[in-house]
């Protein structure tokens, strides 16, 4: 599962409307998604098998199903109509879980551990949920896997668990998972004349309701955006030689009961 | 059919209850009684017992309890299969979950199942004139916060660990332990093979970070800044450019797409300051920064802000705390040989 995103780290944004001004930075594939992706190609150079990348999102997501398609996928399918627009993270989970029961049996679902613009990271447990199959979040290392489980490492609580997981099954994955290849050329030239299979939401009548997708399906509205109050800070600026600056830090950080003189 | 009551997820981890436990049982305190309604809590594990008391000491007036090997360690699928009914039953109008890995592991399969809204990361809760729950949460790397109402029930939040105050707990307060017959689950499909220790770094607990962007020249230099993090008893922390070029490992980042700190100190060195670097550290309770550009944006979140070199400014600083320690250690020597 992939999305589109606006690059977080180049968009500019409007700090008196608090808009994010979308058309000054191209959509990217959300980068956790290339980790993801990555785990996938990996599996299937040892076990073979075949990878679907699918996203949900305007028709020019296209371009990141195009990415996917030349970093190893085989196969993608974009989820794409004005009636899944508008949707939260329930009714986008309920449109991608119909999805991948549509596209028949699978063993592992792969997704980044949340979406830069998002942040919710709720969608990959929620799509495990409707497809009744057990998940891993947050997964770091890939440890092993064969035809029947993998072995994932996860940072849960105060301790790094180690899981075995039972296909099918679901895993979202973080940036220390792996380090995502990069296209060669011919892969890319292969990838732009490749076949995108777009869906819309008649596409999934014969395993979905119609009502959960989209706005309609969405129980989560935003009332009202507003653009953060700066905490009141004291804002000091001090300029002066090293010297001066160093022995002033000195006296602030020991009146901040950061540093300590004083042997116990 | 009521929906009523708000509810809070009691996290633990082999019989320690996680902290945000008590900043919700705070705030869901606040909220129930604004609302005029009970607060509950529900609390999962094997030998946990003894620990509902301390729930109701911070806040709640019932604990579901749920005790079996099964539910030892966390596995989200058969936290779920519990938490589930216990809601369905119960009928709260909130549930509020700590956003914790284990919280955002957890939560979105409750919502699933019950098909209702869940708002993730909340930094604020509040209620509108209907008593419909107001999800605070920041959107777009936190340049903007956004107001989220549910329109099912129950409205599902998680909430993020330290932005709410720990409810007091008073020993003196009395509630109902409720203890719920379990629902085992023999094969989840998941099995915990090792447990390891986690990694050491926490920044998110660190009491004062000393943080480094792209001020520094090369990577040999950041022994400089560690060593005043390990002066300051604190821990060295970075923005995201040093981690993407491989000089810092990711467990020290701090920002969006790193680690959310809220340290009493914050030193930032040679980090102009970005937004996403800012969402990341703006909440320390005392900022400081230097910089040699005195446009930086991280002059604008700091409370002491020094224009100068941190080559020059920081070495002169870990130089007079040593001497500094020095002179004080001999003087306590002196004073204890008279």
């Amino acid at each position: 599962m992939v999305k589109q995103v606006p690059d977080i780290e180049r968009v500019r944004f409007d700090v008196e409307t608090g808009r994010l001004d979308r058309s000054s930075a191209e959509g990217i594939t959300n980068p956790f998604d290339l980790n993801a992706l990555e785990v996938g190609v990996q599996i299937k150079e040892r076990l073979g098998g075949r990878i679907t990348a699918i996203s949900m999102g305007p028709p020019k997501a296209e371009s990141t199903l195009r990415d996917c398609l030349a970093r190893g996928a085989d196969r993608a399918v974009l989820l794409t109509d004005r009636r899944f627009a508008g949707a939260d993270t329930l009714a986008t989970s309920y449109t991608l879980a119909c999805a991948i029961q549509e596209l028949g049996d699978f063993d592992l679902v792969i997704c980044g551990e949340k979406t830069l613009d998002g942040d919710t990271a709720q969608v990959g447990p929620e799509v495990a949920e409707f497809l009744g199959i057990p998940h891993v979040a947050y997964v770091e290392e890939v440890r092993a896997f064969d035809r029947e489980r993998i072995i994932v490492g996860s940072d849960v609580g105060r301790f790094h668990y180690v899981y075995e997981l039972r296909y099918p099954c679901l895993i979202t994955v973080t940036k220390d998972v792996n380090v995502p290849r990069l296209p060669t050329l011919r892969d890319k030239i292969r990838a732009r004349r490749a076949q995108i299979e777009v869906w819309d939401a008649e596409r999934l009548s014969d395993v979905a309701e119609l009502n959960r997708f989209g706005l309609k399906g969405s129980p989560t509205t935003v009332v009202k955006v507003f653009t953060p109050i700066s905490s009141r800070r004291r804002g000091v600026i001090l300029e002066g030689d090293a010297g001066e600056i160093a022995d002033r830090l000195f006296d602030i950080l020991k009146e901040v009961g950061a540093l300590r003189i004083e042997g116990e | 059919m009521e929906y009523k009551g708000v509810m809070v997820f009691a996290e633990q981890e082999e019989s320690v209850i996680h902290p945000v436990t008590f900043e919700l049982l705070g705030k869901g305190r606040e909220l129930a009684d604004r609302l005029g309604v009970e607060l509950t809590s529900v609390l999962l594990g094997d030998g946990v017992g003894d620990k509902a008391t301390i729930l109701i000491h911070h806040g709640a007036d019932k604990v579901y309890l749920f005790e079996d090997q099964s539910l030892k360690e966390f596995d989200p699928l058969r936290y779920k299969e519990n938490i589930v009914p216990l809601l369905r039953d119960v009928k709260p109008e909130a549930f509020l979950i700590g956003a914790t890995r284990v919280g955002r592991t957890l939560a979105p399969r409750i919502a699933a199942a019950l098909r209702t809204g869940l708002t993730a990361d909340c930094t604020d809760l509040d209620l509108d004139e209907e008593g419909n729950l107001i999800q605070i949460r920041p959107a777009f790397s936190g340049n903007i916060m956004a107001r989220i109402r549910t329109r099912t029930r129950p409205q599902i939040a998680t909430v993020r660990y330290k932005v709410m105050k720990p409810a007091e707990p008073n020993p003196e307060r009395r509630g109902e332990v409720i203890k719920r017959d379990v629902k085992v689950i023999e094969d989840s499909g998941l099995r915990i093979l090792k447990k390891e220790p986690g990694k050491g770094v926490d920044l998110t607990e660190a009491e004062v970070i000393v943080s480094c962007g792209r001020g520094v020249k090369s990577r040999e230099d950041l022994v400089i800044f560690k060593e005043l993090a390990a002066l300051l008893g604190g821990v060295f922390g970075s923005s995201r450019p040093l981690v993407d070029c491989g000089w810092v490992e990711r467990e020290h980042q701090v920002g969006f797409s790193g680690n959310i700190v809220k340290p009493k100190v914050y030193i930032a060195c040679g980090i102009s300051g970005s937004p996403q670097h800012l969402f990341g550290m703006r909440d320390s309770d005392i900022i400081i920064a230097i910089n040699k550009d005195p446009s930086a944006p991280i002059f604008s979140v700091a409370d002491y802000g020094f224009v100068g070199d941190i080559y020059e400014i920081v070495p002169i600083l870990i130089k007079k705390i040593k001497e500094q320690r020095r002179t004080a250690k001999n003087l306590k020597f002196l004073q204890h040989g008279t």
